[in-house]
């Protein structure tokens, strides 16, 4: 059950551009009282304690340069949004709880325990102001990963039934039917029918044994479903013995987003079971860039061992197969700049991937001014793009991208996360901006060079 | 028993017992929370010279976050190195660590060591000024901010006061001065000047992890 503040009204049919947010909404789900809610969130805080995050809580110097990192201060300068504030109530939890001295801090009263009010105020600073894009990271002198921290607080926020009720129930509906968008394996099936047919491209489905097993993100099969095709005609061309699933076909993990560990298991375990049974040895991630994370960094440790198969990003695999000679592609001229996903490139490691794909299609490629590992986040990451009372602040950091893309000059905006293009197709309906996200995969599929059969 | 004595001799000793006691429980308790292991397929390396990597190169500002920065990343410069050259490279702090450790090494010239200090001073109270002023810091700030400071700032400026004097006994001065040592040295393992260890843990936990990753440290 999801209770939705009453103090001010939610009208989810209104137009999303008309929507005025609330000036305050703080969501409640489940019916704990206000002290079960503290106590559940404390528990749960105390369990993400370990060595990593107790170093990090008990190393910051409050230098406070992490503010200028985070897209949401540099453009409200809001003292709220620095990013290790968003840590406050996290780190009142480990200093009260678990540190070193916490037994000092309690007799003395050093710090106070977490209040029910702090916890909602907090709600607005770890959901709708966070999309968890880690710039902050990498400014940070002591080398703390806020953004990690931000990712495990919200379990504590789950558990205690205090997040946003659109991040809720999409994770919900994707707890449920397997999908955010409620994407069910028939209509998965029907949407790769459809896309083969109008595509005229053979598509794999539920084929018993291959080496690779392919999966879509939601976003993708409901708004972009021409990634689908796109996926098929990459991975035929490559002459790889290769499927897709409907027992495991939806890669997005809001289980993940919305800090609900159980669920984000679920969804891993999906697609980890699903690749087992068809002995795929590689796992080839869509354009997502949160189901990277999920899965590239965190589905071994769902699964609680090494996985028994590579984990690759759409991206990586073509920068793989194309910079190996088995992928080749007609030369395209234009002048693109890229938009690096934050968990696939800063903060999952493939940054390199895209630039050598861009290099094997022979564009003019501009790098946006700091872009790559420094690049400025869409705003729409880390589930903040289905939570609409955040509209407006997503709207004001989009500002910074737009800035920044624009200073490139480049015909072309492509990206590599259908998420990313989600976003940034609302901000620019927003703005009227006259630019529109195009995806990578897809630029690669449509100038795949003809095989010699 | 005087003052000086008093100060140079247990006051100093039970700091020293409190420092090292303070640091290792600190680092205990946050040691030994541990963590799960991490079943992930490594790109890069990661171990102990992933986190040599990040322990040195997070000491630099990389170029986007520069002009930001600038101002306390100068000041804090300023203030870090100018601790150290004060600490080690004076001559009577020298002898006085030879008396323990048996060895020396070369100083620098005491004027030069004067100059160091009043910059030390100077950005000290420049990232005071940052703290009181800035939005930021402002609502970031607590308790421990502002005693660690002053705790820091207390050992410069007695020993910046002992060679002006100000009419008072060298003795007395110099008493007072070990005695604002032994106070830093007491609360050094207890609030954030743990950094000065914690540093370590925190740039070398995120080193292991984003090396392995191949991801940007």
């Amino acid at each position: 059950m999801t209770t939705v503040d009453g103090r001010t009204t939610l009208d989810r049919e209104a137009e999303r551009l008309a929507y005025k947010p609330p000036e305050v909404r703080h969501d409640t789900q489940g019916d704990m009282t206000t002290e079960q809610r503290v106590e559940t969130a404390m528990h749960h805080f105390v369990k993400d304690f370990n060595t990593q995050t107790a170093s990090y809580l008990d190393g910051c110097v409050h230098c406070g340069m992490c503010a200028d990192a985070c897209h949401y201060f540099v453009r409200t300068d809001d003292p709220r949004y620095t990013p290790i504030w968003k840590m406050e109530l996290f780190k009142q939890a480990y200093k009260r709880e678990v540190g070193p001295f916490a037994f000092f801090y309690r007799l003395f009263g050093f710090k106070k325990k977490v209040t029910i009010d702090q916890l909602e105020e907090w709600q607005h600073l770890l959901y709708d102001s966070c999309t968890v894009c880690g710039r902050c990271s990498l400014v940070c002198p002591m080398g703390i990963d806020i953004a990690g921290m931000v990712s495990m607080a919200r379990h504590g926020m789950f558990k205690a039934g205090l997040i946003p009720h659109e991040l809720h129930e999409t994770a919900k509906r994707a707890a449920e039917t397997g999908s955010p968008l409620g994407i069910t394996p028939e209509k998965f099936k029907e949407r790769v029918e459809w896309m083969a047919d109008e595509h005229e491209v053979d598509i794999p489905l539920n084929v018993e044994k291959a080496d690779v097993l392919a999966v879509m993100s939601s976003i993708e099969i409901q708004k972009y479903p021409e990634s689908i095709a796109a996926t098929a005609k990459i991975l035929n061309a490559t002459g790889e013995s290769w499927t897709f699933s409907t027992d495991g076909y939806e890669a997005t993990n809001f289980g993940m987003l919305s800090g609900n560990l159980e669920w984000q298991k679920a969804a891993s375990m999906k697609l980890i079971d699903t690749a087992i049974k068809l002995g795929a040895k590689t796992l080839v991630l869509p354009e997502c860039g949160h189901a990277y994370m999920a899965m590239r960094w965190m589905g071994a440790n769902m699964y609680g061992k090494p996985l028994p198969f590579k984990v690759l990003h759409i991206t990586e695999y073509l920068a793989d197969v194309m910079n190996s000679g088995r992928l080749k592609v007609k030369k395209v001229d234009k002048s693109v700049t890229f938009h690096d996903p934050c968990q696939v490139s800063r903060r999952g490691g493939a940054t390199q991937a895209p630039r050598d794909v861009l290099k094997h299609l022979g564009v003019d490629f501009r790098e946006m001014p700091n872009g790559g590992d420094y690049n400025w986040c869409c705003g729409g990451g880390g589930g903040v793009i289905t939570i609409k009372r955040a509209d407006e602040l997503r709207h004001r950091v989009f500002k910074l991208k737009m800035d920044q893309m624009e200073a490139t000059g480049a015909e072309e905006l492509l990206s590599s996360c259908a998420n990313c293009r989600q976003s940034f197709d609302d901000s620019e309906q927003h703005f009227g901006w006259n630019h529109s996200m195009g995806s990578l995969m897809e630029m690669v599929a449509e100038n795949l060079e003809e095989q010699k059969s | 028993m005087d003052l000086l004595e008093l100060a140079r001799g247990p006051v100093l000793q039970a700091a020293a017992y409190i420092l090292v006691g303070g640091t290792i429980w600190r680092l205990l308790g946050i040691i030994l929370l541990a963590k799960k292991p991490d079943y992930s397929e490594a790109r890069g390396p990661g171990g102990l010279g992933a986190a040599a990597k990040v322990i040195w190169s997070r000491a630099y500002t990389a170029e986007p976050f520069k002009r930001a920065t600038l101002y306390p990343k100068i000041m804090g410069y300023v203030l870090h190195v100018g601790l150290f050259a004060t600490v080690l490279l004076f001559v009577p702090h020298i002898v006085f660590f030879e008396g323990f450790l048996g060895f020396g090494w070369p100083g620098l010239p005491n004027s030069i060591i004067f100059f160091i200090g009043v910059a030390t001073v100077i950005s000290g109270v420049a990232l005071l000024v940052r703290r009181l002023t800035s939005p930021v810091l402002k609502l970031i700030s607590n308790f421990d901010d502002y005693f660690s400071w002053f705790v820091t700032m207390l050992p410069l400026v007695t020993g910046l006061l002992i060679p002006i004097r100000l009419g008072i006994r060298y003795e007395t001065l110099l008493a007072v001065h070990i005695l604002s040592v032994a106070l830093l040295l007491i609360w050094l393992p207890f609030g954030k000047l743990g950094h000065t260890f914690l540093v370590f843990l925190t740039r070398g936990t995120t080193g292991m992890v984003f090396e392995r990753r191949g991801a940007k440290t």
